[in-house]
Formats: C-alpha cells, structure tokens, sequence
C-alpha cells in the first residue's frame, strides 16, 4: 500500500492488517513514555485546507508517537490565502522531502491529484464529499473492539447523507466487514441513487429498533437555507435520535462535532451506549497504524530507520 | 434578411486529383470508386477511377483512402478575445483543419461578449488573415451576456453574425428569449440556445446518479436541461422561430426535441463526440482535464438515446463544443476545474472507433451528421457534388494512432481522447477550395 486515498482501495484483509496493527499500538499508549522510535528521522506534513480538530491532532499526535518530525501547514495564515496553486503548494511542502502528507481539503479527489504530483506517501485526511478513510477505519475498529466482528451487525446511517464523506467511506468499510447497511434522512439530504451502493435507503426512523448500531451524522445548520429540510425543529422531530428512540441495546456512534440537541439529544451523547468519546481514542492508534502501514511496513522499506528510507548507495556499482 | 459571413485566410486554390479514392456523400447520394479533379478550388470532374487526365497538376493516390464532405461544426470556442492564452482563431481554425472540417461557427462568450458589430466585423476581419478554414461568428443574444437586455440583432445580422447564442449560459428569463424570438423575424438568424435551469444545476459537477452519490459530487439533474428545452420549445412555437438546441445530453431531451418537432416548432438540435461515446462512469477518475463539461456526461441510457437521436433524424448534427482550456485551470480538483474540452481533431476517428467500427451506426450516417451542423444555420451544407466548392476530408480508415502523441493543433491540450488509441485518421483537408490541412507524415506522393 503506497498512499491511503480511500476506503474503496482496499480489500478486506488489508482493513484488517491495519486494525490489528491499531490494537498493538494501543498497547505503547498505555506505557509512561507513550513513544516509539519507527519513524525517527522521517517527516510528516499535515496540509489543512478545512477547519479540523481531532483529524488533524490526532494526526499530529500520531506521528509525534511514531518519532517522526512534523510539519503542520493550515491554509489560513498560509501563502495558500495568498493564492497559490494545490500543486505550486505540494512542490513547495515536497521540498522538505516528507515521507508522508496528510492532506485535507474542501474538494474531491484533492488527495489523489497530491499522489501523483509527490514522492511522499500521501493520506486522504477528508476530500470534498467524497471519502474520509482514517475517519471509516477508526469506526470500523471501534465496533470491532466492542462487538468482536461486524458480520452480519444492522447498522443504520441517520441523517444528513448528501453533504459528508464520513458516510460514503463507512459505507464502504461497513459493507467490506459484512455489516447489513441502512441509510435514514429526509429526501433531499439521500443522494440520488445511494442504494446502488448496496444500501436500503429509510425516510423514517420507524424501524430503528432492528439496528445494532445508530451511526448519526452532523447536520449543518446552514443546509436550512437551502431547503433541504424546512426547520432544525422539523429535522429534530423526525430524525433526533433520543432516549425514546435508542434502545438499550443499541450502540451509538457519530464521527463529531456534534450538534447537540439536533441529530443528537444530550442524554444519549452521555448515555453508556454512547461510542463518541472511544471513536476519538480509536483515532489516535488507527492514525498511527496508518502511517506505519504506509512507511514502515511490508515491501522493502525498513521497519526503523534514520534517514529517508532510500537505500544507500555503498557497495553499489557506479 | 442579411446573410451570414464566413471568412478565411485567402490564399490559392486548390489543384489536383485525388487518384481512385471511395467517395462517400450520402447527401449527394454518391458511393463509389472516383478519382476527384479539383481544378480552380472547385469539384470540377468525377471520374471512372484512373481516368481523369491530370495534366501537370499535384496527383495524390487514393485507392486506400476515403474521401467525404468535410465537416461542418456550429460550435466551437476560439476563446477570441481575451482569452488566447487557451485558444485563438488561427490555432483554433488549424484544429479544425485537422480534424476534417472545412466550416466553424464560434461561440460569443469571450471576454469581454461579442456583443456589437464592431465585435463581429474586428473578428471576421482577423478570420481573413488567420483561419485556415471558413469561420462564422455568434453574437450573443443580451448584451455581455447578461441575460437583461437584447443584443442589437438587426445590425449584428448586417455585418454577417452567423446567428446569436449565450452559450455557457441558459437565458434564464422567459420574456427575454420570447424577446428575442419576436424580433429575429425582422433580423434572421438562429438562436442556439445552452439549456440548462440555473435553479436546478446548482453547483453540480457532473450528472446526478449514481456516479455522483458514490463520489460524493454535487449533480445536475438530466431535467435541468429537458425543463427548459420544453420551455423554449413552446415560446419559439408561439413566437413561429427558429431555435437550435445545443449539446443535447439527456434521454428526456431527446424526447422534448422529438415532441416538439411532431408539434411543428422549428427546431434543430446537436450533439457532441462525447456525450455519444462516453458516459458518467468515467468520472469516477475523477479526472478533470478529459471528462469534466457542461453538461456533463451522463448515464449510458442517456448515451443510448442520443444514439437513437442521431439515427432518427432528431438530432441533426454532431457539433464538438471545442472548449479549450489552459493546463493550470485543470491541474486542480475536479469540483475546482474549468469546464470543457477540446473536440475538433478528434471527433471523426473517435466517432469512427467508438460508433461506426463496432456496428452501432453506419459510416454514411456518422459523414452526413457530421457536415449537419451547416443548415440550421442557414449556411449551405459542404457537398461532393460536382461543380461544388472543394471541401473535403480524405481519410485513411484504417489508420491507427494515440491521441496526443504528436501533440495538438489546438493550443490546448483537453481533450477527452487524449491517451486514446483510435482508428482512422484525417490525412488532408480541403475548405473553401484550398487546402487546409495535410497530416506531416502524408507524402506528397505524385502518382507515377
């Protein structure tokens, strides 16, 4: 595996090398010096061209834990608000020779355009609409620590489906894991043609109670005027999930922020139930699985190393 | 009523024979074996093949080539003015050349908008020193395109405007086209018209389907643009004018266009090389540069009637919609990319490779489209009729070669074949009676 742009690229088992990889660095954020030395020597780059808060800290968290030097750029402040190209700002970035970037960005197939313009490994950290891969892989091994495995688990989808890549990825993920998917929200927030992804697609949470686990999704109070939904009240009505509407058997996740008191009621968020607050310790140790998996694992590249990872020229015929 | 202009660069016509080529106009009901003396830049003898005398002028051996009326496109952008960095009318008319046609009719919505005379006579003139092919100019139909106020259409018309269109935007007010439409029955001149519901486009990228909801792309919906074709269908049959429909893209265009011809309204439609070979799937590439326009690629139903489009009459023509862009506004994210791509030295090879070669459409119906684009416009369609103009485009079919590797003409390089390996090749072109165009590699060989 070269770079992380989405969940599509890999198969079953490739999930799985990472999320096993993820429980043994669990295991190292137990200890007194949290630290590892396998990417001493090395340089990550964190590219945000989107507010983030725990994409980007875990991120960075996670290569400081891995050793690595960290170079974080954020398009405020940046020559980005200057005007500089995507491409213009990789070469620049690329000048560090980084090993890997973490890139997120308000537009779709950004991280991929970044893989073929750098050498550096390059990690989806959130493209447009389109996917988010950490964020679907840190759902997956949250649910895999609780549950065992999710073969055959319903989960449901609530909310606002059109505007997040958090629910494109995890669908994807979900489905690869053999997850039985259900998609809920009003009308216009479903994109045309979601369930020929291998969906069922719900406009009423009705049925709720077959779910295993209720997967709530951001609603964005700006989509109001845009008329996807008529009111915060409205949505709040009809698609909240509560402690009316979450049963006690039921686990609860949402990838945050969340909009407490629209797809969420406060006492579900703080219920037992709730999976938020491990969602985001699972970030940390699924990000560092991440990066190891992309620098130092498998073919070739050496597992610790000082330097770039380029084999040395010595002994080498001219 | 004022005639269109089309304007070339003078220089000498043509003389020479081309030896034993298939000649193939369909219009002209010709299908067979002659060789072709072009005398004075006219089609002056069609002859049993070896036969015609040549006495002395240039003989090119045809007996494994084809030659056909070149083509006519009614919709190119030659980005000219104000935006020759993609594309101007020299490079734009030499594109043209090479890929077979003999006639281009640009689009108005430069920077600023051909939008006076003074606009349309500065680019005819400009046309008489560089375009190796005949070129006519749109002007727009409001005032920089603005969709308020209209154009002076009747002085437009008087310097030769070859019709009048906003295109890359819809007129979105009702009144303003049925203005519009009142006043062309003084002044001439088909309105083409770029259908699309700003409302219902929104920011879409790319077609709304299943394409769009796996990628996470905002869509524009296929009824976008049929709403609004039905829309002006029925001013312009209550107005009693002539309307053309560009870059059909929709199955439910197809149908509005089919309805309102049945219903009598004078419409003619178009559409282009790669709304009729390609379809959404590819953008999950998500690669700007070859497979982001507007409209966009839609689903293979779509693909299937416009097909069925073309075979039946509905669609008249197959125009390009030629938009060349630089490579730094497709160098970026496909949402942020400009849309748009090149078409002219690709359409037949690619229309050839991808329709005629697998059976989908014979080779007589994909030439006939293709030199479609002249009459709606009222301009005489290119023909190897004898005693014609000589504009034509001789071929070799079974020529193989990838698109982009020689580079382009255009001086852009967006085009949605580029990569591409197709079948059949533009070796020479003639327009206006000279000689437009004559592939490098394309030996002057003088028949023994």
């Amino acid at each position: 595996m070269r770079h992380l742009l989405s969940i599509e690229q890999l198969s079953k088992a490739q999930i799985e090398a990472i999320l096993d990889r993820a429980e043994s660095f669990a295991e190292v954020g137990r200890r007194d010096i949290k630290k590892v030395p396998t990417l001493r020597g090395r340089t990550v780059v964190t590219l945000f061209y989107e507010a983030s808060t725990r994409t980007s800290s875990s991120f960075e968290l996670a290569a400081k834990r891995l050793s690595a030097d960290l170079v974080s750029v954020k398009s405020a402040g940046s020559s980005v608000d200057k005007g500089e190209s995507l491409k213009d700002t990789v070469a620049t970035l690329s000048a560090y020779d980084p090993a890997a970037i973490v890139l997120r960005h308000p537009y779709a197939g950004a991280a991929q355009l970044v893989a073929g313009w750098a050498d550096a490994a390059v990690i989806n950290a959130g493209d447009g609409k389109h996917e988010h891969p950490s964020q679907a892989l840190l759902d997956v091994y949250t649910l895999r620590r609780r549950l065992g495995s999710l073969k055959g688990k319903r989960i449901w989808i609530v909310g606002d489906v059109l505007h997040s890549r958090v629910a494109r990825s995890n669908l994807i993920a979900f489905a690869a894991m053999g997850a039985e998917l259900t998609v809920c929200g009003p009308p216009a927030l479903i994109p045309r043609g979601l369930e020929q992804l291998g969906c069922e697609v719900e406009h009423s949470l009705e049925r709720l109670g077959e779910a295993d686990v209720v997967y709530a999704l951001r609603l964005q109070r700006e989509r109001m005027n845009e008329s996807f939904v008529p009111s915060i009240r409205e949505y709040a009505a009809h698609f909240q999930i509560d402690s009316r509407r979450l049963g006690p058997r039921q686990l609860l996740m949402h990838p945050g922020p969340v909009n407490r008191g629209v797809e969420l009621s406060g006492e579900v968020i703080d219920s037992p139930q709730s999976l938020i607050a491990e969602q985001v310790a699972s970030g940390l140790v699924v990000r560092m699985a991440i990066l190891y998996e992309l620098l130092a694992a498998g073919d070739g590249a050496p597992a610790t190393v000082a330097g770039n990872g380029h084999a040395t020229p010595i002994g080498q015929p001219a | 009523m004022s005639e269109t202009r089309l304007q070339m660069r003078v220089g000498e016509s043509a003389d020479l024979v081309l030896r034993a080529a298939t000649v193939l106009d369909p219009v002209a009901g010709i299908d067979a074996q002659h060789d072709i003396v072009v005398r004075d830049g006219m089609i002056a003898e069609l002859a049993a093949p070896g036969e015609a005398s040549a006495d002395g002028i240039e003989e090119i051996d045809a007996g494994a080539l084809h030659a056909f009326p070149a083509f006519f496109d009614p919709h190119v952008h030659l980005r000219t003015p104000g935006q020759e960095h993609k594309e101007d009318i020299e490079t734009g008319a030499r594109s043209a050349a090479a890929g077979g046609y003999c006639g281009i009719l640009a689009m108005a919505n430069t920077e600023p908008p051909v939008s006076t005379p003074a606009d349309v006579e500065a680019l005819l003139a400009d046309a008489r020193t560089a375009a190796a092919v005949k070129v006519g100019f749109l002007a727009t139909v409001t005032r920089g395109m603005e969709g308020e106020e209209l154009t002076e259409m009747a002085s437009l018309r008087e310097v030769g405007a070859a019709g009048f269109s906003d295109d890359g935007l819809p007129i979105r007010s009702a009144r303003v086209l049925r203005r519009a439409l009142q006043y062309q029955r003084l002044c001439g001149g088909t309105i083409a018209l770029h259908e699309e519901d700003p409302e219902l486009s929104g920011s879409g990228v790319m077609h709304e389907g299943p394409v769009s909801a796996a990628l996470g792309l905002e869509g524009i919906p296929s009824v976008s643009e049929s709403t609004m074709i039905a829309r002006d269908a029925a001013l312009a049959g209550y107005e009693g004018g002539r309307i053309h429909v560009q870059h059909l893209s929709a199955a439910e265009s197809v149908e509005a266009v089919r309805a309102a011809k049945a219903a009598g309204v004078r419409i003619s439609c178009e559409a282009s090389p790669h709304h009729l070979c390609l379809t959404d799937e590819e953008v999950r590439s998500l690669d700007p540069r070859r497979f982001k326009m507007n409209p966009p690629l839609r689903s293979e139903a779509d693909r299937q009637a416009l097909i069925e489009g073309l075979r039946d009459g509905t669609i008249e023509c197959i125009a390009t919609d030629h938009a060349p862009h630089a490579a730094e506004e497709k160098e970026v994210p496909f949402e942020q990319a400009a849309m748009g791509v090149t078409g002219l030295e690709t359409a037949f090879a690619a229309l050839y490779t991808e329709l005629v070669l697998p059976g989908t459409i014979e080779l007589g119906l994909l030439i006939e489209r293709l030199a479609g684009g002249a009459e709606p416009f009222g301009i005489e369609r290119p023909s190897l009729a004898l005693g014609s103009e000589a504009n034509i485009a001789l071929c070799d079919l079974s020529a193989r070669w990838t698109v982009g590797e020689d580079g382009y003409e255009s001086r852009s390089s967006n085009s949605w074949c580029a990569g591409k390996e197709l079948t059949g090749r533009v070796l020479m072109t003639l327009a206006g009676g000279q000689i437009a165009y004559r592939l490098r590699t394309f030996s002057m060989g003088v028949a023994a």
